[in-house]
Formats: C-alpha cells, structure tokens, sequence
C-alpha cells in the first residue's frame, strides 16, 4: 500500500506579508493566531484552504491569511462560499462574519446557509457592537445598550446566535472565547473536521468600543463561576472548586451545588451527538448573570450536506439517462427538416 | 420579403376546390385564442403553433396572460390570450392585427376584439356567453345578439355542449369534462386552417400517457372539434398557408427563455467548464430556471437560493471557484443584485447576469413586456462601474447572445448583462439549430503559474519572480484567473481598491484613478472582439431606424414596408449596447435623420445622443406590448413627410 504523507504547514507558511490592521489588543490577533495553529494540524494544503468574508473588523481575516481568500460585501458571505462550495466540493471553505455582519445585514443569509447544511465553516466574532462603523449597538447588544446610536439604551432583544444557529437545524454548534487559547485550537479543528455547516461563536473584545463586555467569561478571579466547560457525555460541572452544577428540573435547568445529597447522577449529562437539538437550545439559553454562560460544542450530528445530495442527483441521472450530449439536448423538442 | 403586411390577404387563387371544400390561400394568418386563465388557451396556442412549425411555416408568437394565476373565473382581469401568427414567407413579429379570434368567453372577447380587423373570423363559444358571464364583464346586452359584431364573421359554436359530448362515454368529473374544452376549439381551429391533428394526438399520448380516461377524452374532443367543423360547413370555405421558404436545415420551435438555457449549456460545455445557475424566481425570468433544472444530464447545477441577492452571490462565488457563475431574474431583482455585481467589477470576475425586463417601476406589470432596464444596467450602481450589456433581438438570438456572455465574461473577467423581455422570453419562432462546430470556440485558460517577472519595479513585491500578480493584465486588459487549489498562486481579492497589478488594498488617489480608467478601458476593448454595426437598406440616406432588444421584428418590417414605398430608410439594431460597436457613430452620420423607437421613455435615445451628439429622434411606447409594425410604418412616413 502506499502512503501520502501529510503537507506540514506552519503557522508562518500562512503568514501573509500584508500589515494586521486591527486595533491594539483586538481580540481578533488572538483569533487569527489560534487559527494558524489550528490548521497546521488539519492535513490539507493551504492552497485547497478559503477564507471568505463579508465587511465588518472580523472581515478583514482574509488578508491576513496566506491561503485562498474573499473579502466581499456586508453581510453575504455566506452566498459567496456557498456558490464556491458547490462548483468545488475539493476546498476546504471558512466563512469569517461578526455579529453585525453575520446576524443584521446578513442574518437571512445565515440562517439559509445553516439550514442547508453544506460545508462550510462559519465563524462568528461576536463582540456585540459595531466596531469599524464606530460604536453603534449591534443585534446582539444586551437590553439597554448605550451607545452612540442608542444614549438612552437599546430597544430590542438580543439575538441569541447558538439559539438561532440550532433553531436553523445546524448539525455542528460551539462557542469559544478569544483570549481562551488552548479551547479555542480545540474548537476550530473540531469544527475543520466536521462535514456539514459547523457554527462557531467566538466571544472577542472589542477594545476601543465595548471594552471587558466579557469579563466575567474571561477574568481569571471569577470566569471559574461564570463559563461552563462542555464535554460530551460528561456531567455539567463548573466552580472554582468544581462544586457547582446544571440539573433539569422540568424544563428548566437550574444551578445546584454539589453536596447535601446532590451528586454528579443529578447533573445533565451533556450529549452533543443527541438527534434532537433541545438540550443543545437549551444551553444555548444560558446567560450570565443567573447561569454560567456554555462553551465548547453544543451538538454536533452527522447529516448528509447539500452539495453531496446534489450531486447525487446529477449522477443518478447520469446513471439513468446516460450523460447528454448538446446535439440531443438541441433536439429535446419536436423538429422538422426543411430540405 | 415579408408577409406582415400581407395578413390575411388573399392570394390570387381565390378559392380551389379542395374535394367538396373550398379551400382559400392565404401567404399569412393571426390567430389569437382568447379564453378564462383557467381555459387552457396558452396550451391550444401552443398546441397550433407547434403544428404549423412542423408544417413548415414560418411562425412568430406573442402570449398575453395575466400576472394573477387564477384572477376570478370570467373576469375581464382574467383573461388569456396566446396569439400566433403563421407565414408562407419569412415573418419577423406575431402580427399587428388579428385575421380569427377565438374568445371562449364575453371577458375574452370584450379584451381582444379591438386588435381583430373588419371582417376576421370571430370564433365565439356560447356557452360561455350565460347572464352571469356577461355580467362578470360588464355586458349589459348579449354582444353576439344586439348586431354590434356585424363587420365579423361571426361563428357561433356551442362549445361546451358539443365537448361534453365528445367525450360522454369516458368516465371523468364533469370539473375534467371541462377542462377539455381547450382541444375541441384546438380542432376546429385546425380544421379551418386545414392543420394535421396528428402532432398534438401525440402530445396527448405523451403527456396523459399514464392517465387513459383524461387522454381518451383530449383525443375525442380534438377530433370531434375538427369534425364539427368539417361536417357542418362552419365556414364556406377553409384556408391554407403553404410552407414557408425557409433555409435548409433541422429546425425546432425555441421560446427566448429556452434559447437562453440551451446557450448557457453550449457556451459553457464548449468552454469544458461547470455551470452554476442561481436565482431566486420570478416572473417571467423563471422558466429559464426550469429549464436548467431539469438538465442534470448535461451536468449542469442550478441553486435556487433564498433570495435575489443570495443568487447572484452564489454566481459570483462560483466564478471565483472557476466555474461560470450565471444569475437570470428581471428588473427588481436587479435592484437587488446591484451591490453585488459591483462586487464582481471590482474583483474582476466572469458573471452573467440575464434580465428579462418586464413593466416597471418597482412590481410593475409582472407579465408584461418592456426595455426600460437599459439605463439601469448601464448605471445602476454606485461610483463608476462600467458593465458589458448585450441585448439579444429575437427568442432564437438568446441562444447566441448568451453565448457570447460566457465569452466576453471569461475572456474579459467581467460581469456581462444579457437584456431579454417578457416579449422575447415568451415568444416562440424558428430556430435552425446550429452545428455545434460552426458554434464560436471559448477558451479558457486558469494560470497556474506565477506571473511575475523579476526586474519589474513594482512595489510590494510584484518585481519578485515566483509570485502571483492578480490584476497583471493580457494586451485586452483582462486580469489572470487563478483558482482557488493551485498551489503557489494564493491570493487574496475583495471589494476594496485594488493596488495596480499586485491587488493588494490600496486607499492612493492615483492608483484609484488609474484603476477607474483601466477598468473602463477593458470593457470599452470588448468593442474590439465584436461585429461592427450593420444596416438593413441603403447605406446612407434620409432616415436611419436603430432599435434594441426584442423590438426587432416590427422595426425591421416597419422598415421593409417603408422601402418598399420608395423611402430612402435603413434599419440598425444594436446587439450590444456596452460597449457598442466601433462604427456606430459613423453609422448615425450617415443618414439625414435618426430615429430610435424603444418600449420605454427613450433610455438607448439618451444614450446615443449623449455619446454620439447626433439630434436623433424617440418613438416610445410604455404600455406593456411590443410595437404594431403600422406604429413604427406613421412615424417613419410622419418623419419622412416633414423632411
């Protein structure tokens, strides 16, 4: 038998010689970093890999990337990565959004592209404001958001993204942090090695406009009380000191405490791989102050993807009819012949 | 010669006994079959018109429905008219004036009976024609009892009746008894105008194959139509048109909206390369999507996305993967597409975009025809974004004209619009279908090597060997297309100003200039890879008629008839509007007067003046129909009269 071996890439390889842009202490560095070292280790080349973004700070990843790139226009990138996907099952095809981008201009382009379940990989950099536009609230700004657009609050509820992610039937969620490093690796590379639509949220700071939005996720004293590690198959721990818990009651999850006759048997056994999303939208729900706020993946199934279930029916007709030749496709109708 | 003019005129032989009929020549004839929504007229139309394309005549139609699918049976709102005219010489337009009607109802006949000439053939069911029929539109008194038809020949048949039985002896619903209404006019038509029934008997046996009883009915009341007419001499006599001398060759019906499926797949299976064809649907742009859709044989792939702007996305990243990215739609969708065709100019990649104009502003008339997109292809998009535009002239020219879409796009890397309407979408005639090695030869070539060269002075690295120079232009102007997968040629490319040559984002004045330029230099060069500008008639004279789009037809015979009267007067059509071709303006100057009918308030006028200084002259029509060739015939003799 022979054997390929793996193209080896560094994280230099997919350095690009183009000048990063962002603010100083964007949470976008981290990311961009985390993504390097993630696809060093996914086994493809770099020239199969595209990067495809709509306009927004997150949007700017594609220059920065030495890979195929996309930098188009608000909100559809989605549209743009799906038509490539489709003509080229061979790539492997990222889609780089914010919330702004990903979930207002573009928010009916998301739900489609998840819903079809093709596969692409779409990250969404959430910092609940709008950054290169300056500072105006975002969709998925908390209730009475202050901003420049919005002085006496805001008005409307917040999406939840991981809500709508598995409203739209998206057979790989996750959520990860920017400043989480190790989890965040760990997190793009799951979502690399899906086949479907993986939906990723990465909660970033924004520095200059919404500065510590997720300090409670990411501050050292308290993020132990504050995000709750998802593993498969494992039950719902977090604390400092590992004593805290999720447990149904109904269908309500509640924080219990650890001790006093409840144990780890009382806990939600988190299962990602469960057919239906209803635990995955519950968790999505979680919000901080009242509940530690879940990362890592939701849900991941595995589901036949569009492209494929396209081009199976091109080849089932193939199959059937033979392959067609212009000249019978020209003569499909009745003709006549004049001599 | 044409035949246009020649409606319904009889020939010399006036009337041969054919057995014991009389049997009267005629070189051309319109008929229109007017009905409810529900009627079936489209189909008996289509059903004739294929008919008399086998039969070898010339054809040209023109159906006419309503944008509602079902408005309220018997209104004047739901009428359906599917007309077809039929020539023993060649002919360019569906006919001016009506030589038979058929009205299956008082709406129908209330809506049509204005385009039937003194003395046609009124073909009326009386069935059709109850209180509450007449009511519904708007009749106070019975029109076929109170004289007022008397310039008609009025023929009064009791279609539903006689239908009914037709086919008593199949078992069906008396809901599908009357649905076959449809083909017991068919055959009584087809007994008028002496037309074989056996090519519909053989669509009936293919599309109710697997339904016997519905089959068995069409069958009878077709037959028992054309027998009707034949036993109780409804006319005294009927009526022959003689095959038309046509070009040898294989020919087939096309519609514009087939011609523009059947060209996507030849150009691009020519060119070896993957289509995609994604849209949104609507009217009356949909059924090139049919089309596509149900071609998986020859590999083609169509998406119906989520909406206008999802779909011309989805081209685009089509394009980009090296595909050929194709989005059709009409005006509004247009609209909606508009940001992202920008897209494409900027990132210089091949898409092609098909609008089948329909009346507008904003819904419009959905199912009606019009040209008045022209202006918004041209400019409908922020800052300078030049787009090719092609406008083909006749159903069967959507075929070519689509054709060369994918060419100029891949060749140029450029999003190009294709301009149909309604008109020619839905409009059917001749099409001799071409050898596919006399078809143009597309070559594309994907770079799969770097492009730069050392010793060029460029900055950020484009004098580097061994790098790839995205926006390096050919002699054309025309950028490399790399694929994403070529190993050494990754790249980035996006919406932003582009730094000359290297692409990378550039905010400098003057490269911004330069690139402004360069992009519209590259569109204006498409001039150099098309056919000049030809005229039909003198080349140089008093009066020059230049048109676009699916007005051809009766601008060309509006023409022909007007030479024929000893005017000094040519007819120019422009199937390329961006650029158009070198010569036009030295066409312009060669004649006294110019004038430029549209079907819209004179776009392609302001364009030729604007470019071209000449005074030229607008005849426009905005009311959701093409031109009667006697419209066009006025103005040139009103124009000539005054000179």
């Amino acid at each position: 038998m022979s054997t390929t071996s793996l193209p080896t890439l560094t994280a230099k390889d997919l350095t690009t010689d183009q000048e990063v842009r962002w603010c100083p202490g964007c949470g976008d560095y981290s990311i961009l970093a985390q993504m390097k070292k993630a696809l060093t280790t996914v086994g493809i080349p770099r020239e199969q890999m595209v990067f495809i973004s709509g306009i927004g700070c997150s949007s700017r990843f594609p220059y920065y990337m030495n890979t195929y790139g996309f930098h188009t226009i608000h909100g559809r990138a989605p549209t743009i990565a799906s038509g490539l996907r489709l003509v080229r099952p061979d790539l492997q095809v990222w889609v780089v959004t914010g919330d702004g981008d990903g979930l207002s201009i573009g928010g009916n382009h998301l739900v489609h592209a998840i819903r079809r379940n093709m596969d692409l990989k779409i990250l969404l950099f959430n910092n609940e404001i709008y950054g290169l536009t300056k500072g105006q609230y975002s969709p998925t700004s908390r209730l009475g958001t202050k901003t420049k657009s919005t002085p006496q609050g805001s008005l409307d509820n917040p999406i939840r993204p991981l809500s709508l992610a598995i409203g739209a039937e998206a057979t790989f969620v996750a959520r990860t942090i920017d400043i989480d490093v190790a989890h965040m690796t760990a997190t793009l590379q799951r979502a690399a090695a899906h086949k479907g639509t993986a939906f990723v949220e990465i909660y970033q700071n924004c520095k200059i406009f919404n500065d510590g939005v997720y300090e409670y996720a990411t501050d050292k004293s308290v993020k132990a009380d504050n995000v709750l590690y998802l593993e498969h198959g494992k039950p719902m721990i977090f604390g400092k000191d590992r004593n805290k818990g999720i447990r149904l009651n109904g269908l309500k999850p509640e924080v219990v405490e650890l001790g006093n006759g409840i144990t780890a048997d009382d806990l939600i056994i988190h299962d990602e791989a469960a057919d239906e999303p209803t635990l995955a939208y519950l968790l999505s729900r979680m919000v901080y102050p009242e509940f530690p706020e879940c990362v890592g993946v939701f849900r991941a199934i595995q589901q036949p993807t569009y492209e494929s279930l396209l081009d199976d029916q091109v080849q089932g007709v193939i199959k059937a009819k033979g392959p067609g030749k212009i000249e019978d496709l020209f003569k499909a109708e009745d003709i006549w012949v004049v001599e | 010669m044409t035949a246009a003019n020649a409606s319904g005129d009889s020939s010399p032989v006036d009337a041969v006994r054919n057995g014991s009929r009389p049997v009267q020549e005629l070189e051309s004839v319109t008929i229109r079959f007017a009905g409810d929504s529900g009627d079936g007229m489209q189909l008996a139309g289509t059903q004739f018109t294929n008919t008399s394309a086998i039969l070898g005549n010339d054809i040209s139609t023109l159906p006419d429905f309503p944008a509602e699918i079902r408005a309220p049976a018997g209104t004047l709102a739901g009428v359906s008219g599917f007309q077809v005219h039929f020539s023993s010489s060649e002919i360019f337009t569906p006919g001016d004036r009506l030589n038979t009607l058929v009205a299956m109802n008082p709406a129908a006949l209330k809506t049509n009976l204005r385009d039937l000439e003194d003395g046609g053939i009124l073909l009326v069911n009386t069935d059709g024609f109850g209180t509450s029929d007449l009511v519904k539109a708007n009749y106070k008194v019975n029109p076929l009892e109170d004289g007022s038809l008397k310039n008609y020949r009025l023929v009064k048949v009791a279609i539903n009746k006689l239908n009914k039985e037709a086919v008593k002896e199949v078992k069906l619903s008396p809901r599908e008894v009357d649905r076959c209404k449809n083909f017991f006019a068919l055959g009584l038509v087809c007994w008028l105008y002496e037309r074989p029934l056996e090519p519909t008997l053989k669509w009936i046996r293919e599309k109710f194959g697997k339904n016997p009883a519905v089959m068995e009915a069409n069958t009878l009341t077709l037959k028992a139509g054309y027998n009707y007419g034949d036993t109780v001499e409804l006319l005294p006599v009927h009526y022959r048109v003689p095959k038309a001398k046509i070009a040898p060759g294989t020919y087939r019906k096309i519609t514009g909206n087939e011609a523009m499926a059947l060209g996507l797949v030849a150009a691009t299976q020519l060119a070896k390369k993957q289509m995609l064809y994604a849209t949104y649907p609507i009217t009356p742009a949909s059924d090139i999507l049919h089309q596509l859709a149900d071609m998986k044989r020859y590999g083609v792939k169509t998406m119906q996305a989520e909406d206008e702007i999802a779909a011309v996305g989805m081209a685009i990243g089509a394009s980009f993967g090296g595909a050929v990215g194709v989005t059709g739609t009409s005006g509004p969708g247009v609209c909606l597409k508009s940001e992202a065709i920008g897209l494409a100019v900027m990132t210089e990649l091949p898409l092609v975009i098909i609008d089948v104009q329909r009346g507008g502003p904003s819904t419009g008339l959905p199912t009606k025809t019009e040209q008045a997109d022209l202006l918004q292809a041209m400019f409908g998009r922020n800052g300078e974004c030049p787009v090719p535009i092609l406008a083909p002239q006749s159903p069967s020219d959507c075929f070519d004209m689509v054709y060369e879409a994918v060419r100029i796009a891949t060749r140029f890397m450029t999003p190009v619009f294709v301009l149909s309407d309604g008109y020619l979408a839905n409009g059917a005639e001749p099409w001799a279908i071409p050898k596919i090695d006399s078809l143009p030869k597309i070559e594309i070539k994907h770079i799969t090597t770097p492009n730069s060269t050392d010793g060029q002075t460029h900055e950020n690295g484009a004098g580097e060997p061994g790098k790839y120079l995205p926006y390096k232009r050919d002699e054309l102007l025309a950028r490399p297309w790399a694929v994403p997968g070529t190993p050494g040629l990754e790249h980035r490319i996006g919406g932003l100003e582009k730094q000359d040559i290297t692409g990378n984002i550039s905010y400098d004045s003057a490269n911004h200039e330069h690139m402004i330029h360069t992009r519209a230099k590259k569109v204006e060069n498409i001039a150099l890879t098309i056919p000049d500008l030809t005229v039909s008639g003198p080349e140089e004279g008093d009066l020059l008629v230049i048109g676009w789009g699916g007005t051809h037809g009766s601008l060309y015979t509006a023409v022909q008839r007007a030479q024929r009267k000893g005017y000094k007067v040519a007819h120019a059509h422009l199937r390329y509007l961006n650029p158009m071709p070198k010569n036009t303006g030295e066409v312009l100057a060669r004649y006294k007067k110019v004038l430029v009918p549209e079907l819209n308030c004179g776009q392609l006028l302001m364009l030729l003046r604007s470019k071209y200084l000449v005074p030229a002259e607008g005849l426009n029509k905005v009311q959701g129909k093409p031109f009667l060739v006697s419209e066009i015939e006025a103005k040139i003799e009103q124009l000539l009269a005054a000179s």
